[in-house]
């Protein structure tokens, strides 16, 4: 191994050690320290209550439902995006970013009026007899906006350095669309879907700002998780609110295990095949 | 970009698939993405132009505009400065717990902003870790400025560093060892050789954390108290005047953040032609699996 000439390793590490240390580490050991300080039954009692159990379900289902739709939904943009030309394009291209630099609070407030019964989508749907805003499709409305720049942006940079030679070779081998699309296109952007999938259902189960405004807040219907822990702070139960915010942090550390495993399987598998 | 060579039909080029998934997607981007955009602006102006004009010149709002700017002035450069430091110790040298520290930067991108703002409560608050010595001390942190901008500087705490990280990675160490080895200093070499590689990168990096800071509500809900003209940031400002029922006041707020947004999403385009953004290291690692398996 080669001796390392360049100095700066201690400033800048000891910057990067102190400012992660302070900024990021020392809060969260803070929350795991006051959630640990309830007895394990008090601090089941509080994450076991049926309003945080029911809040987990609304959370939980509306992330999966908008995973899923944005899981076709942004292949499809990403797929167009890269497959096809088409008069703007580049516009549509860069448009996808918003979500993620429109703030979540002005996100909320636009949906929300949307998709309030006398708004322009709302006022649609209503004669259909479909409710979203108040109701948990609000919820799924907000988690897919916020959501949606995941899976196109991972998929994207994939499907463009695709080798077109691949599908050559499966077309001349006589392989219809269908499956060329099916075994040597999607097994190839699998990787690629799968860290989008994550870590869109990630945010989905994190986010805070876009929901709350289209949710309504029901207690046990359209309550989430998060918002959850914010009514108990500002009802001064610190206690319940550091157990659920603690639920929320342990499910963002299973996801980051669960995106690494399976991009690690994904990979695999691409190689095999 | 794909290659736009005529040449015979790739799988999915056939008319009829074509205009369906086009339609579909813009059916849907425009319902999803566009909407809201038009829908701000349309609601903003709706009571006219001097009803937005007096709710951007109302002393709360342009407070709230002042503590938005304060925060980002802060957290921003802070944030920047953290970024290349950890980029350049994790790209330039090899040491233990490496991996591990990439890892940690990386968490606050993975949390909700509630929980941060959750966990910031008991370091500073009243019933957390240092809370009973800072008010004996008199200090204040939560509820006021210092406690917004620790919790924004949590949440775009990787936002700087995670541009720069891949980029620097790639470039490798020659360069700087060249430099240093012909007598530059350290800083010299930082400033004349690795920042002129990565600026675009960091200009990249820089142009996200402040949208992000800007925009940030959860986190900053929670450390803010809400005080209506003393800790409220904009988009909690904007909040506010929505359930107050002055929703055209929210949304003439909102216009403001709104056009950042929009001039963020300009800049990121802009930056990206320059070759910023758009490596990220799965797409790498997928090609080389892709031409593993290429004849």
């Amino acid at each position: 191994m080669k001796r390392n000439v360049l100095p700066g390793l201690p400033l800048s590490l000891g910057i990067t050690l102190f400012y992660v240390g302070l900024i990021v580490v020392l809060p969260l050991a803070a929350l795991v320290f006051k959630a640990a300080s309830l007895g394990p039954s008090e601090y089941w009692a509080i994450v076991s209550s049926p309003r945080a159990v029911a809040s987990y379900r609304v959370t939980v289902l509306s992330a999966l439902v908008a995973t899923a739709f944005n899981l076709v939904f942004g292949l499809a943009l990403a797929w167009v995006l890269v497959r096809y030309r088409f008069p703007g394009r580049r516009i549509v291209d860069a448009i996808v970013d918003l979500p993620f630099a429109l703030p979540t609070a002005v996100a909320g407030i636009a949906l929300t009026t949307l998709f309030a019964s006398n708004g322009w989508f709302g006022s649609l749907l209503a004669p259909l007899g479909i409710k979203v805003a108040y109701t948990p499709l609000g919820i799924m409305v907000a988690m897919c906006f916020t959501s949606l720049p995941f899976i196109v942006r991972t998929v994207q940079p994939v499907l463009e350095d695709l080798d077109p030679a691949l599908e050559e070779a499966a077309q001349s081998l006589g392989g219809s669309d269908r499956t060329i699309f099916l075994r040597v296109i999607l097994p190839l952007l699998m990787p690629a879907l799968l860290a989008g999938l994550s870590l869109s259902f990630a945010r989905s189960l994190g986010e805070f700002g876009a929901i709350i405004f289209i949710a309504g807040n029901q207690p046990m219907e359209t309550e989430i998780t998060a918002l959850l822990a914010f009514i108990r702070l500002e009802e001064y139960d610190y206690q319940a609110a550091a157990a659920i915010a603690s639920v929320l942090l342990i499910t963002a550390f299973l996801m980051l295990a669960a995106t690494n495993l399976l991009q690690a399987r994904a990979l695999r598998y691409t190689a095999r095949s | 970009m794909a290659q736009s060579r005529r040449k015979p039909p790739r799988v999915g080029d056939g008319p009829i698939i074509r205009r369906v998934l086009i339609g579909t997607t813009l059916f849907f981007g425009a319902i999803l993405v566009l909407a809201p955009l038009i829908v701000i602006a349309v609601e903003a102006f709706s009571q006219g132009l001097k009803a937005y004009a007096a709710t951007i010149a109302h002393p709360d709002t342009r407070h709230a505009i002042l503590m938005t700017v304060a925060t980002a002035l802060i957290a921003v450069p802070v944030n920047t400065a953290f970024g290349l430091a950890a980029a350049w110790a994790i790209t330039k040298f090899d040491f233990w717990g490496r991996r591990a520290l990439l890892v940690v930067i990386e968490i606050p991108f993975s949390i909700s902003p509630i929980v941060a703002g959750v966990a910031y409560l008991f370091v500073y608050g009243l019933q957390g870790l240092f809370g009973p010595m800072l008010e004996a001390a008199d200090v204040k942190i939560l509820f006021a400025l210092p406690g917004i901008v620790l919790a924004s500087m949590f949440v775009t705490a990787p936002f700087v560093a995670r541009e720069l990280i891949p980029l620097m990675q790639a470039q490798g160490r020659d360069l700087e060892e060249a430099a240093t080895s012909l007598g530059a200093s350290g800083w010299r070499t930082f400033f004349s050789v690795t920042l002129p590689n990565v600026k675009w990168a960091l200009l990249y990096g820089i142009v996200l954390c402040n949208a992000r800071v800007m925009g940030e509500f959860g986190a900053v809900s929670v450390v803010s108290g809400n005080i209506r003209g003393q800790t409220n940031t904009l988009p909690l400002h904007i909040e506010l005047l929505y359930h107050d029922y002055q929703a055209a006041g929210a949304f003439a707020s909102a216009s403001i953040l709104a056009t950042l947004a929009v001039f963020t999403i300009i800049a990121k385009v802009a930056l990206e032609r320059r070759g910023a953004g758009r490596r990220p290291a799965l797409a790498a690692a997928a090609k080389d699996q892709n031409a593993g398996t290429s004849p």
